[in-house]
């Protein structure tokens, strides 16, 4: 195994206008390791992914992927690097104009050019993988619920076999058996592509089931990470009250 | 109390900004029409979209304006006795003006908000960024195919608009103005010219190209909700007339001074 981490952030930092939102972010993961992000809405979360897949630029810092610094890569170089990557969006980001299956194999067949016939196999293979039959290939998905989105979105994700996997808030807005199927499908998904995973949550039951290991983002850095079991006893205030959804403590003293 | 002068600054400042953003917007467009890959498909889907979709919209806009025009010359030249300019007018007048600016106009309305509100909302639903994590460059899937559809088939529409308008201002001038048919028909076609035609056909292309541009810009641009694709689904429709207008002088212009 390789000292390299597999995706690494060195004091990243990333503003809007007067708004510091990202402040110095570091933060590296192993191969085939399982991060947790959690943080309270607002503090960066998905700025953070945005930055690493080149949706934004940061405005200092570096982001390595697999040692590659990839902050300034643009075009086909950006491409490259992304097909490292695969991501289930907080609302799937299906597209609305393709079928379930076209919407899986999309990557395969834009991203990595594969004839439709082949791509169609996979892309049912996937999702019979989330639990849907091929009876659901062709439906639309303005037409699904939620958690049918989510698997979509996670089929889509796992489609090309990505090194590294983000989930955005992958339990938001399901009912809580849904998102413990979701929370179960993402495990094993990851565990037989042996991929790196970064999620972002604020669902602590979510944050259990799928991290090795959790990190709490606050004002722009990583105030603390540790193991998923280290956790409840961390002895960090901000940790402490935002895992037990506690109305007292660090955070609501800030918002008076 | 604020100075009236840095409030004229800024709108302008804004404005500017504005110019530079569209101009890269453009830029980037017209570099993805020329560097592969090309989505053909997408291209063709959008013909049919943009192009037979509006074929009714734009064909009743033209058989009642070359009614409408029939009519109305007929009244203004009878105060000159000149009532037999009316196929000429008519014909003239459509295919060099009223059919590329009408089809525009209307196209403005019905192509540029589809195309601002569904790229606005693929914005706000995050599809753009699904996109560009999928290795797909939105510019080259999303922008291009509308480009090409919209600047290929506005002028196939006028054409049609033109051969459309004329008719109606036929069956006018022949139920309504006692017009002989063969009389009709002889002075359109002999006082008709190809510049006339082409004239309004490179107009069509240029307004075609603005309507798609106009509803990729403001869709791609869009911010917030359903609030923020409404307010670019607007601007993209307001943008893209007054641009038809604009253009409309200057490539008259263009053929004017030839």
């Amino acid at each position: 195994m390789t000292d390299t981490p597999r995706l690494e952030l060195i004091d990243v930092h990333k503003s809007f206008g007067p708004k510091v939102v990202l402040n110095g972010l570091n933060l590296a993961l192993s191969q085939g390791e399982s991060v947790v992000v959690i943080g309270g809405s607002g503090t960066g979360k998905s700025v953070m992914l945005k930055c690493i897949l080149g949706l934004l630029h940061p405005d200092q810092g570096r982001i390595r992927i697999d040692g590659e610094d990839t902050v300034d890569l643009r075009g086909t170089e950006r491409e490259r690097i992304l097909t490292k990557f695969g991501m289930l969006f907080q609302s799937a980001a299906l597209f609305d104009s393709l079928t379930v299956w076209e919407n899986v194999a999309f990557g395969l067949i834009e991203g990595a050019g594969m004839e439709r016939e082949a791509a169609r196999i996979i892309a049912i293979d996937k999702l019979a993988k989330v639990g849907m039959g091929e009876d659901m290939a062709e439906a639309d998905p303005a037409g699904l619920s939620g958690g049918m989105r989510k698997r979509v979105g996670l089929a889509r994700a796992i489609a090309t076999e990505p090194d590294i996997i983000f989930f955005d808030e992958p339990t938001t807005g399901l009912d809580p058996i849904m998102g413990d199927i979701i929370n179960n499908l993402i495990t094993e998904c990851v565990q037989d592509l042996g991929a790196t995973t970064l999620t972002i949550s604020h669902d602590m039951s979510s944050a259990r089931t799928i991290a090795d290991r959790v990190a709490m983002l606050y004002g722009g850095k990583i105030i603390w990470a540790g193991g998923v079991d280290e956790i409840d006893n961390c002895g960090n205030d901000f940790v402490d009250q935002f895992i037990h959804g506690r109305e007292d403590g660090p955070f609501a003293l800030e918002v008076t | 109390m604020s100075n009236p002068l840095a409030a004229v600054g800024r709108i302008f400042l804004s404005f500017l900004a504005t110019v530079g953003r569209l101009s890269m917007f453009t830029g980037r467009s017209l570099s993805a029409v020329v560097t592969p890959p090309f989505y053909w498909r997408l291209c063709l889907q959008q013909m049919m979209t943009i192009g037979y979709y509006s074929l009714p919209v734009v064909g009743m806009t033209a058989l009642f304006t070359g009614a409408v025009l029939a009519l109305q010359i007929y009244l203004g030249s009878a105060r000159f006795g000149a009532e037999s300019a009316v196929p000429n007018i008519v014909v003239v007048g459509l295919t060099r003006e009223l059919g590329p600016v009408l089809a525009g106009l209307m196209l403005g309305g019905r192509v540029g908000a589809a195309i601002a509100a569904e790229l606005g909302t693929m914005k706000v639903t995050e599809q753009l960024d699904a996109l560009i994590t999928l290795q797909t460059n939105p510019f080259r899937y999303l922008v291009v195919p509308r480009l090409v559809a919209a600047t290929i088939t506005t002028p196939i529409l006028v054409l049609i608009a033109d051969i459309i308008g004329v008719m109606g201002g036929y069956l006018v001038g022949i139920h309504r103005l006692d017009f002989n048919s063969a009389v009709y028909l002889k002075n359109t076609f002999d006082f008709l010219e190809a510049m006339d035609v082409t004239s309004g056909l490179v107009k069509a292309a240029v307004f075609g190209f603005l309507i798609a541009l106009m509803g990729c810009y403001h869709g791609f641009n869009s911010k917030g909700g359903a609030q923020g694709v409404g307010k670019a689904t607007t601007d993209a429709v307001v943008s893209s007339l007054i641009l038809i207008l604009i253009s409309n002088y200057f490539v008259t212009e263009a053929f004017f001074s030839q």
